[in-house]
């Protein structure tokens, strides 16, 4: 049975830190929000028998990715106003998109659970050996296209932080 | 035998909590040592007890909040540093059988992952303050030390493919006949300057900065929440020599002694080296430190890794 009591428990822990997340007006506590959701996702993963995916979603969104959400916002410097500006958007209107959107997505999550074996099927392990090999055999074109966004990432990097002579001195 | 796991918690976290506690006295004394000073020797026997007497004073001080800051965040900021410290500590092999986790099999992994967790205590601290000072401390944290975990993480890779491992109790296994400092230099010495920028100590203590930003990201705080930061920054000091120890200089493995005492020596004289370079070496600009990760730092490691991989490849068999 896959819905046992830890998987509930982060589950749970997701959903409600990401519904703080689309709720907050302060950038900030929503983003922190968004770091415990994930967080509880990678909890789920790691109860899932996937550890090195776990790890790698705390790794690579948690403690990188959000680090650097964060340092945006605090660049911004917002403030009261913005906070107010903030929750004059969040109107009853402006969720009808959105709902319809995600309703669909419940929808197919649905009919996905409904197709899938009642036990769930056991949980199997999946080590980082495993992992390995799967994204430099089956999937190494995709690994090979994600390095090509990487690349253009750079080549833009690059670009912007090139020192051009005279403009600027050290 | 494999001592009872509530034992192994309750003792790691005594002496961990300990340690961090005295070595604020140590690094004193052993500053005044080496700048020709005394240090604090008053109170106790060669002033053994300065940490209790400052421990004493910094919880009957005023608790205070500014009035400008984010209360949830400003409090939350200090705990989340202490908290990734420590639960790091729960994967280190302090002997084969004294580990919190056991042999968890993405262990280094998992070190990596609270210690960029870690890094949200400084930004946010910096963040909550809402003070000028502050915030610019926050935002040195966040480049440096965002920039710091990618060479750290890289360095070890070399370790990690030797090893055949992510498990750091294999690591320490693997290192029976050599130890993985001689074999991966460049990546202990990579390993060693990272940790350095990620424990935000001096020379790169840029976040705080006391000479142009008050105290840095910590300006606001006082009282305990500030001694959480201070504890927490030694926690990040032994963490960072014990994993040293751990991944380069064979862990508790050694001659005669027992294992637990050579694990302890190695990593005492690690954090002895880093009190060291603070007395010797002078603070870098900022612009200096980034540039040394990115523009030599991130290379060396690089190149460690391909090094690594092609004498691995030549002596593979088959």
């Amino acid at each position: 049975m896959i819905l046992n009591a830890p998987f509930l428990l982060f589950a749970l822990v997701a959903v409600w830190a990401t519904f703080m997340v689309v709720t907050r007006a302060v950038a900030i506590h929503a983003l922190l929000y968004l770091v415990v959701a994930l967080l509880a996702l990678a909890c789920i993963f790691d109860v899932l028998g996937a550890p090195f995916a776990a790890i790698l979603e705390v790794i690579v969104y948690a403690g990188a990715i959000m680090v650097l959400f964060v340092f945006v916002v605090m660049m911004l410097n917002l403030g009261r106003p913005d906070r107010l500006r903030e929750n004059t958007w969040i109107t009853p209107r402006t969720w009808v998109g959105p709902g319809i959107l995600a309703a669909l997505l419940l929808a197919a999550l649905a009919d996905a659970l409904a197709m899938a074996p009642p036990d769930g099927g056991p949980v199997v392990v999946i080590d980082t050996r495993q992992v390995g090999l799967a994204l430099y055999g089956p999937y190494v074109l995709m690994v090979e296209l994600a390095s090509f966004l990487l690349l253009a990432g750079l080549v833009s990097a690059f670009r912007i932080g090139r020192h051009i002579r005279g403009e600027d001195a050290p | 035998m494999t001592p009872p796991p509530l034992v192994v918690i309750a003792g790691t976290l005594a002496v961990l909590l300990g340690l961090a506690t005295m070595l604020t006295w140590a690094e004193r004394r052993l500053l005044g040592l080496w700048q020709d000073r005394y240090g604090p020797n008053r109170v106790g026997p060669g002033g053994l007890f300065q940490a209790v007497a400052d421990g004493i004073k910094i919880l009957f001080k005023q608790d205070w909040i500014p009035p400008f800051a984010d209360r949830p965040v400003f409090v939350l900021a200090p705990a989340i540093g202490m908290m990734t410290v420590l639960l790091a500590f729960g994967v280190i092999p302090v002997t084969a059988l004294w580990s919190i986790a056991g042999d968890l099999n993405v262990g280094l992994l998992f070190v990596f992952a609270t210690m960029g967790l870690g890094v949200y205590s400084v930004v946010l601290a910096g963040w909550a303050s809402n003070s000028k000072y502050a915030l610019l401390g926050g935002m040195r944290a966040a480049a440096q030390m965002i920039s710091y975990e990618v060479f750290m993480g890289l360095s070890t890779m070399g370790v990690v493919m030797t090893a055949g491992s992510f498990s750091l109790r294999d690591i320490v296994q693997a290192q029976a006949g050599l130890w993985f400092v001689i074999p991966q230099c460049l990546g202990c010495a990579v390993f060693l300057l990272a940790g350095i920028a990620e424990t935000h100590r001096l020379p790169f203590d840029l976040p705080e900065g006391e000479n142009e930003l008050g105290a840095g990201f910590h300006t606001e705080y006082s009282g305990m929440k500030f001694g959480m930061f201070f504890l927490s920054e030694y926690a990040g000091i032994v963490l960072v020599s014990a994993l040293v120890t751990t991944l380069y200089l064979g862990g508790w493995q050694g001659p005669v002694l027992p294992p637990a005492l050579w694990f302890a020596a190695k990593t005492g004289a690690l954090v002895c080296l880093f009190i060291l370079l603070r007395a010797a070496l002078p603070r870098p600009r900022y612009d200096q430190l980034m540039a040394l990760g990115w523009k030599v730092l991130l290379p060396l490691s690089l190149l460690n890794i391909v090094a690594t991989g092609a004498v691995l490849l030549l002596r593979a068999p088959g």
